[in-house]
């Protein structure tokens, strides 16, 4: 063989070989860091008087495949889980609503509108960024107990429609790329500033806006502390406090033979985040990581 | 300099004038949001914490400097969920970005299929929440569950308690934490596909090998992206409450003393003792001691950070 071959065929090899030790590496990682969710999976699809937790460790469903759990989790009677469910989209659904409307309209003016003081009010959003919430934990219930809301979903749907220091943020980041000529055209037409936002730049700012949509849901189906505070009767819980509820109440006095309930509402709650997530993961990861580096 | 601003404000067009008011107008959910539920609650949270305020008797008495005196010298889990929280952070902070930064580094190679993996490892960190939480308690349980089952089988004698030892409770939240490495590993990840390749091949023609690479290359370029997951991870650990609730129990008789967290202890005393007014006491100091914690991660690292010049990420 010649000296070049010789090299060639070497350095093939060890390429092959890191990229043989990468994958490995990745595949080992890989499933042990979905090792939990697998596991929860089995365990969810555990019948009634089976044993959970088995040794060795089942990782696996092998044998039992009881996709009925989910559903009777929905609808025990003992606490009914669909309507916690339920509960949580609305909040959602007007959480959704509030933040896109309002954090476009703030937005708006922050990205193609000149005013007095914007330089100024847009470092009031940044400083209210970095603001830790606990502090307003307790004021902010103060303030809606006298207000009366206490007991309601008000306090956890109403701040929504009032912007929200991140989203706008990001928005009129967006929203500054678009090029002048846009708006100063509209103007020439004779369009007032709402028209411009309206049928201009709104519609243009639609990723972003998702974006908004996805982080909105993301926020509310996992809030556990607001609902905590302000939900009193069980009837109105959503599905973070009602998981926990049920976990106590169901499975009080460490009866074993209802983990696989409780594994299977537990997955329940997670599986919207996945499809969300699955759906949008391009948007989402570009979005978050372009937030991160401009810090 | 004044007086140019004074006139330009005086001789504002009526162009300039509707502009103006247009723009407060689509402004105002923000401003009116920011009155409400920011300065407001924010004022009387500064007054509160010099008052004895419960829920079941309003109103507030002023009692001075009655709730600084009793956090630190009666309180007895004022200092011990202070250290709970320093715990947690100190062990966290490092590892999930010493992790992060390796995982994303893994994740970067030029082989097939890395989107693929890319999701595998995201996912941990998408699924947050009760249902997660719920999951390591299982997990965590010292006689069945999974991890301790695993531990016995490698021949560990006596697995740890995890949620109820002393030594091992926080670990164990580290230990989820970590679990959502992925999360920050994208984050490094954008990171490191922003810097150039012709920096690497530069340093490759001049005989610098992957050590060098790193260090000298990697590192500086990566640094913004480090400090800033430093500070967010500094703020978010501080305000740790939902997995210290469910995996340390709800209530002060059966939470798992060893997972008192600091703001898990705040809502013990504000909402199941009714002290609002100590709560509000205790709010306050703690963002007194996330702001010096801040301040001292900016005085000691940021500058370390290596700005590139021109750099091309603007506000």
């Amino acid at each position: 063989m010649l000296q070049i071959e010789r090299i060639r065929k070497s350095v093939t090899f060890q390429r092959r070989l890191q990229a043989l030790i990468l994958y490995t590496l990745l595949v080992g990682l890989g499933i042990i860091f979905l090792m939990p969710l697998s596991w929860m999976l089995t365990a969810a699809l555990r019948g009634d008087g089976e044993v959970v937790y088995t040794i060795p460790v089942s990782w696996f469903p092998t044998r039992s495949f009881h996709f009925e759990n989910f559903w009777r989790v929905l609808t025990n009677p003992a606490y009914p889980l669909w309507r916690p469910a339920a509960n949580t989209l609305f909040l959602v659904a007007l959480n959704t609503i509030g933040a896109v409307i309002s954090n476009a309209l703030v937005a708006f003016a922050f990205a193609r509108l000149r005013f007095v003081g914007r330089e100024f009010l847009f470092k009031v959003v940044i400083l209210t960024m970095l603001m830790p919430g606990i502090v307003l934990l307790i004021p902010s219930f103060i303030l809606f107990n006298t207000l009366g809301w206490y007991g309601t979903y008000l306090p956890l749907w109403v701040p929504s429609f009032f912007a929200a220091p991140f989203f706008i943020f990001i928005i009129r980041q967006y929203m500054r790329s678009f090029p002048r000529e846009l708006d100063d055209a509209a103007r020439m037409d004779g369009c007032n500033f709402f028209q411009i936002f309206w049928y201009i730049i709104l519609p243009l700012s639609k990723p972003v806006l998702v974006v908004v949509a996805i982080f909105t849901f993301q926020g509310v189906w996992n809030d556990f502390t607001g609902p905590l505070i302000y939900l009193n009767d069980a009837k109105k819980f959503t599905l973070q406090i009602a998981l926990d509820f049920f976990r106590r109440s169901v499975f009080s006095g460490s009866s074993q033979s209802t983990t696989h309930l409780v594994m299977a509402a537990a997955l329940m709650s997670v599986i919207p985040l996945l499809i969300t997530y699955f759906f949008v993961q391009k948007e989402l990861i570009g979005g978050i990581a372009s937030v991160g580096i401009k810090g | 300099m004044a007086d140019i601003k004074r006139l330009r404000l005086l001789r504002m067009s009526r162009l300039e004038r509707n502009e103006n008011l247009a723009a407060y107008l689509f402004l105002s959910p923000w401003i009116i949001g920011l009155v409400v539920f920011l300065l407001i609650p924010l004022g009387m949270s500064l007054y509160a914490a010099f008052t004895r305020w419960t829920i079941i008797n309003p109103p507030p008495v002023w009692t001075g400097l009655d709730n600084l005196n009793y956090m630190f010298t009666k309180d007895r889990y004022f200092g011990f969920s202070l250290g709970i929280t320093f715990k947690y952070m100190i062990m966290s902070l490092p590892l999930s970005i010493v992790l992060g930064v390796l995982l994303a580094l893994l994740l970067n190679q030029k082989t097939r299929g890395m989107n693929f993996f890319r999701t595998v490892f995201y996912i941990p960190a998408v699924v947050t929440g009760v249902g997660v939480s719920i999951l390591w308690l299982s997990l965590l349980d010292p006689q069945l569950g999974a991890i301790n089952t695993i531990l016995r089988s490698l021949g560990v004698a006596r697995p740890p308690n995890w949620l109820n030892s002393p030594t091992w409770a926080v670990p164990s939240l580290v230990l989820m934490s970590v679990w959502g490495v992925g999360g920050s590993a994208i984050i490094y990840l954008a990171g490191l596909q922003n810097i150039p390749e012709h920096l690497y091949e530069a340093a490759e023609i001049d005989g610098a090998n992957s050590w060098n690479k790193f260090w000298q290359i990697t590192l500086p370029l990566l640094s913004p992206t480090l400090f800033f997951m430093l500070i967010t991870g500094l703020i978010g650990g501080f305000q740790v409450f939902q997995q210290a609730y469910i995996l340390g129990g709800g209530t002060k008789f059966w939470a798992a003393k060893y997972m008192r967290f600091y703001v898990l202890h705040l809502y013990i005393m504000a909402f199941q003792e009714g002290k609002m007014g100590y709560g509000a006491a205790l709010a306050w100091v703690l963002v007194i001691i996330a702001a010096v914690a801040v301040i001292l991660a900016f005085t000691f690292f940021e500058r370390r950070v290596y700005y590139e010049e021109g750099g091309t990420k603007e506000g």
